[in-house]
């Protein structure tokens, strides 16, 4: 069964076109991230989904109703926002509690699941406490206990990790993906980190200026990107282009090389000039000029290389993509 | 917070110069009121020959209080002032409120119309409408009650009250507002419950700007509320201050009874102006 259905979903403020047919399934237990760069319309779908904003045109369904009037109340969902948004005069049992209390749960039913998802959060030393007395990494433990109390048709997650400091977000993010297979639950988890974005993911939905440039799972879109743009978009350190031209006079194509397939190799394609050396102990990242263009190659182990060295790379045929001028995949 | 900013003032030339600078201005500004206090407490002899001194066992006089309390209506115009005052200021705040959310929150057409059109009235006094209140008080049958003056100050405080409030409304956290529509809670609620907290400190900057000018007003309850039954305690206190004869040891302790109460309302409001909650509500 599907959790979500998006069916040419359009929104626009005003004259400003923000989405523009939107077509996406989500089936149930499914954990699917929207991700795309600042500005691409991730928050505004995710806020369509939940009813916060109405779409202009197109069809939303969670499960088998159709939602698109439907108060985000009633349409059996929980959000869990990047400022947290608790409510700072309710300490964290009556933040939890307060939807339950809307939907007119009784007592019993409320205590069981404050209590079963304070056990799953290790909240159950906080429940008294108030928000201003919670570290962000607390917080955010009980804006996800606000949203599984509920236990809701479908989540929602607004880039729930992107004001926690980097050794907590990584915690933070297992504990995410534990808490997806202990739920079962279908989830929507919007980020502009790819990181986050490959690691959570059952299914990524890229976005580009308010178009969904191609959707499937992490490695799908990693080995088999439909554009430049979902290519070069996915994967850290980022995907080399360059001219084509560059191994054969007068091709107009793009040429896409991953950092790691890209070696140092004495019968390489290209002559370079190392810029740069990054020493990552496991890694080393060589940025390299060839001609203008800077590229990343990403060797694996240590390496003696310093900066000013010149030094040839290459790559192997089957680990190359090709674009055309408009950024689409050629064969 | 307290810590760091005794850390940012470690210079005691600087502490002494603020101190000395507040002490100097509260000296001033409290000067007139002291000279209104002790003079209260004297014969009207003794506050004419020195008006500066304290009144001793010599001048020590209640005649004043005497007169005023005589009077008898005294509690009657204390009680109108009180009502008109907490009830504007309460009409002030809800609807300036409420309206300050709507243009806030909401996507309207003319919202930005709107907000203009509500604040125009912040350059444009009230009194130069007298004629027309007036007018519209006598045919709706208002005149000498105290709805009249309600409804006279719930308007003139408004458009200041809208501009404030919706600057403020628009800084509280949109996701605060939405996770109060995920989770079911009305719009009033919202409103009520979430936001209202959040800009109490505004809120009470509204109340303390709107108290002190509608406690003070004498020109609308002469010409809207005359009658005895519904006087106010600045047109009540007038009675002591004739055209050839004034009764200043009945007006001076009139004048210091009327501090009071308003001195009272200000420290309410005033804790509430440095008590934010916000803290913890975002990051």
């Amino acid at each position: 069964m599907t959790a979500l259905t998006l069916t040419k979903v359009n929104k626009s403020f005003g004259s400003v076109h923000v989405l523009k047919d939107i077509d996406i399934e989500v089936e149930e237990g499914e954990f699917v991230v929207f991700v795309g760069p600042s500005g691409c319309g991730k928050s505004t779908l995710l806020r369509v989904i939940a009813g916060l904003e109405d779409a202009s045109s197109g069809e939303i369904r969670i499960g088998d109703d159709q939602v698109n009037l439907t108060p985000p109340s009633k349409r059996g969902i929980a959000m869990v926002f990047q400022s947290y948004a608790l409510y700072p005069h309710l300490n964290v049992r009556k933040n939890m509690t307060l939807a339950l209390k809307q939907e007119k749960q009784s007592k019993e039913v409320i205590d069981a699941r404050v209590e079963e998802a304070s056990r799953m959060l290790d909240l159950g030393d906080y429940l008294d406490r108030f928000p201003s007395e919670l570290s962000g990494g607390q917080r955010q433990r009980v804006a996800i206990g606000r949203a599984i109390v509920r236990q809701p048709k479908l989540f929602l997650f607004d880039e729930p990790l992107s004001n926690l400091d980097a050794a907590l977000r990584m915690n933070t993010r297992i504990e995410i993906a534990a808490l997806h297979r202990q739920l079962a639950a279908s989830m929507i988890y919007v980020t502009h980190d790819q990181t986050e974005a490959m690691t959570l993911a059952d299914k990524i939905v890229v976005l580009r200026d308010g178009r969904v440039e191609q959707i499937g799972s992490p490695m799908e879109l990693y080995n088999n990107p439909a554009n430049q743009f979902v290519a070069g978009f996915l994967g850290s350190p980022a995907m080399n282009f360059l001219p084509a031209d560059l191994l054969a006079e007068g091709d107009m194509r793009t040429l896409g090389v991953r950092p790691e397939d890209l070696q140092l190799d004495d019968m390489g394609a290209f002559d370079a000039k190392v810029g740069h050396v990054e020493h990552l102990g496991g890694d080393t990242n060589v940025i390299a000029n060839i001609g203008p263009h800077q590229v990343t190659a990403r060797l694996f182990g240590q390496h003696d290389v310093s900066e000013g060295d010149e030094v040839k790379l290459g790559f192997a045929a089957d680990k190359a993509y090709y674009f055309d001028k408009d950024g689409a995949r050629l064969g | 917070m307290s810590n760091s900013s005794a850390q940012a003032r470690t210079n005691p030339l600087n502490t002494i110069a603020m101190h000395g600078a507040l002490i100097t201005y509260t000296l001033i500004a409290l000067f007139p009121v002291f000279v209104i206090l002790i003079n209260s407490f004297k014969t009207r002899k003794k506050i004419f020959r020195e008006p500066l001194a304290l009144p001793d066992a010599d001048s020590f006089s209640l005649i004043g209080y005497q007169t005023v309390l005589k009077q008898g209506d005294f509690f009657l115009y204390f009680q109108n002032s009180f009502i008109v005052t907490v009830a504007s200021l309460f009409f002030v705040l809800l609807f300036g409120a409420m309206a300050a959310f709507a243009l806030s929150e909401y996507r309207f057409k003319g919202n930005t119309i709107m907000g203009l059109y509500l604040a125009l009235g912040i350059m444009i006094p009230i009194r130069i409408g007298t004629v027309a209140i007036l007018e519209l008080m006598v045919q709706t049958g208002l005149v000498n009650t105290l709805w009249a003056l309600i409804l006279v100050y719930t308007a003139q405080g408004l458009p200041l009250a809208v501009f404030i409030l919706s600057e403020f409304m628009r800084q509280v956290s949109d996701d605060l507002k939405n996770a109060g529509r995920i989770d079911g809670l009305s719009e009033y609620t919202i409103f009520f419950k979430l936001v209202l907290p959040l800009v109490r400190p505004a809120m009470a900057t509204v109340a303390v700007f709107n108290m002190i000018p509608i406690w003070n007003d004498l020109w609308f309850p002469l010409i809207l509320a005359p009658s005895e039954e519904v006087k106010t305690l600045t047109l009540g206190s007038q009675v002591f201050i004739g055209q050839f004869v004034t009764d200043w040891n009945a007006v001076l302790s009139a004048l210091s009874m009327a501090i009071l109460p308003v001195l009272v309302l200000y420290v309410i409001f005033s804790r509430q102006l440095i008590r934010g909650i916000t803290s913890g509500a975002v990051k």
